[in-house]
């Protein structure tokens, strides 16, 4: 669940955003939208724990996260939170395989039954033959699997995706809205979707909306 | 997988710069281990050599030949006094110990030393295999000779004139071999002992036309140098100015012309040192190249941890441990290139029977090798590490 009141943030020199509020239950799914510089990357780093509260309210998975020191914030994100970035930022000096671990690596967790295994999490995503290969050897739509993957690997709590249809045609767009439909369906997580791609909005017509405006007040 | 693992992964995501890098640090540190292996060796020779000897007694002319020649055999004695001067020494109240050696021929580039067994006493020699001399024309090995030659107890041998190994052979002279010593890791090791009249013996035999030349010849025997041992301290004052004014041999003292010669030595080991220090450097350098640029390039992959949840300390030990790795196995490589290095010269020397070197020792002071590496790649490391401790997420999220 995700649930905000009067959230704002000023960058340094920079605009003074404000964010409407939201009630965004768990298993919910949200569409973030936004033209550029309406502060969508700055939300969800607000909810990812990436940046410090400084105005207003956000609790996210059940944590009030403006009480949440910057360490205790990290634990919480690894724990919580699966990212899919637009870029995938798979390391081109790991395999498959070893880029899935990482997410053990960084959080310090021990995988345990309630997880899928690193195998399991890729063969449910049709990539599973793949665990071996470098990312350089991976087709567009491969390589996003694999970082879907890595994003629900520990069962997060929201699953944050950042235009995850950009550059795909349509019958990738919608096969990539369908699998982290389902991912966030598997492990019961939260799922917001920062895009303005009219298909993915076509797609999910049934989900929340949270319309974000350059709104800069005097 | 663990940070150790992890950062070994990155390493060699790159294996050519990582090579080079591991080339540079592996570079300066065996030159330093080489160094330091040298000189405590040939400072360590030079002390047990020396070991009991207060003065070198012998013909006029460079003290210091005098000593490389007479107590280390690595040079041409400046040449021979009476044997009738050596033993008047011998009554000095200040002189406690004279042990008279002549040289002059070899056995395969060994040199074949005459002496008495005051010599074996002073370096506390001991027989492996068989025994000591007890007539003349007989000869003792020392253990590097016996290896080299193969020479057995019981064997025979003949010496050649000159200490090179190149002249010619004294076949109506023949020496039998009646002991092998065992090693004493002194000068010992490298030579051929016997007693003062073989050496003369062989001489005269080859000199003298009839009885009455060899009569002549007895009563003018010499003897190539002199190692004496002071009854007082204060020897080392008096005794080098009456041999030098009143006999019309030369007194050097071992411990001055050693100290001078080390002297001369160490601005070859601080050379050497110092390319070592300057490549250790230049590594430093090229890591910090490395590795900043691997923070640069790594960005995204290092803000992507953060946000899986590391903490920033986690992606900075990341960084620093790339270093530490780089550092152990440069330190590895660069002693095990630094002792096969000086394992190279020692087979070298021993070739050419000069001083007993080996790669096959472990200093205390090696300790230091890893630790300056360490040193090095930490330093190298800290800046990147800054840079990877402040890696800014939200940049992640920017990222089209």
């Amino acid at each position: 669940m995700i649930r905000s009141r009067g959230l704002a943030h000023r960058w340094a020199g920079g605009p003074h955003l404000r964010f409407p509020d939201l009630d965004l239950p768990q298993g919910g799914t949200l569409l973030l939208l936004g033209a550029s510089g309406a502060g969508k990357s700055t939300w969800l780093s607000l909810v990812a724990g990436l940046l410090a509260v400084q105005e207003g309210e956000l609790e996210v998975a059940g944590e009030h996260l403006r009480r949440l020191s910057a360490p205790r914030r990290d634990a919480w994100r690894g724990r919580c939170i699966g990212f899919l970035p637009q870029k995938l930022h798979l390391s081109e000096a790991l395999t498959v395989e070893q880029n899935l671990r990482l997410v053990f690596f960084a959080t310090q967790a021990v995988g345990t039954s309630a997880h899928p295994t690193i195998q399991e999490a890729l063969a449910v995503l049709g990539v599973g033959e793949l665990a071996a290969r470098k990312p350089a050897q991976l087709s567009g739509g491969q390589a996003q699997r694999v970082a879907l993957a890595r994003a629900v690997l520990l069962s997060p709590r929201v699953i944050l995706a950042d235009e995850p249809t950009a550059s795909l045609d349509d019958a990738a767009a919608e096969a990539a809205v369908w699998l982290l439909c389902q991912a966030a369906q598997r492990c019961g997580a939260t799922l917001v979707i920062a895009t303005h791609d009219r298909r993915v909005r076509e797609a999910l017509a049934q989900a929340q909306v949270l319309q974000l405006r350059a709104e800069v007040p005097a | 997988m663990n940070l150790a693992t992890l950062s070994l992964r990155y390493l060699w995501a790159r294996p050519l710069q990582a090579a080079l890098n591991l080339l540079l640090l592996t570079l300066g540190l065996a030159s330093i281990t080489f160094v330091l292996l040298a000189s405590r060796q040939v400072e360590r020779a030079f002390e047990r050599d020396l070991a009991g000897i207060d003065a070198v007694v012998g013909a006029k002319g460079s003290p210091m030949q005098l000593i490389l020649s007479g107590v280390f055999h690595i040079d041409v004695p400046p040449g021979n006094v009476p044997l009738a001067e050596v033993q008047a020494l011998a009554r000095h109240p200040m002189v406690a110990k004279v042990i008279p050696m002549s040289l002059g021929d070899s056995l395969r580039g060994f040199r074949i030393a005459g002496t008495t067994p005051d010599f074996l006493a002073l370096y506390g020699l001991a027989t492996r295999e068989g025994q000591l001399w007890s007539q003349p024309m007989q000869a003792v090995l020392g253990a590097q000779v016996a290896r080299a030659t193969g020479l057995p107890t019981g064997g025979s041998f003949t010496g050649t004139h000159g200490l090179g190994g190149g002249g010619d052979a004294h076949e109506a002279a023949p020496y039998r071999v009646v002991g092998i010593l065992a090693p004493c890791g002194c000068v010992a090791d490298r030579l051929v002992l016997t007693s003062l009249e073989s050496v003369w013996q062989v001489h005269e035999k080859a000199t003298a036309t009839d009885e009455d030349e060899r009569k002549a010849l007895e009563a003018e025997r010499e003897v190539t140098v002199a190692l004496v041992r002071y009854r007082t301290p204060l020897a080392a004052v008096t005794f080098p100015r009456f041999v030098n004014s009143g006999t019309p041999m030369q007194a050097a003292a071992p411990a001055v012309e050693v100290t001078r010669l080390l002297r001369m030595l160490g601005v070859g080991s601080d050379v050497l040192r110092g390319v070592g220090v300057m490549l250790l450097l230049t590594a430093g350098v090229s890591v910090f190249i490395a590795l900043w640029s691997a923070v640069r390039e790594r960005r995204a992959d290092l803000a992507m941890l953060r946000m899986l949840g590391a903490p920033p300390s986690r992606v900075a030990g990341l960084l620093l441990l790339e270093a530490l790795w780089l550092a152990l196995l440069a330190s590895l490589l660069g002693l095990a290139a630094g002792h096969g290095l000086m394992a190279a010269v020692g087979w070298l020397l021993a070739e050419r029977q000069s001083l007993p070197l080996t790669g096959a020792v472990l200093l205390a002071e090696e300790l230091w090798i890893p630790g300056a590496a360490v040193a090095v790649a930490l330093l190298a490391a800290l800046v990147p590490a800054v840079g990877a401790y402040r890696t800014d997420v939200a940049r992640l999220l920017n990222t089209r």
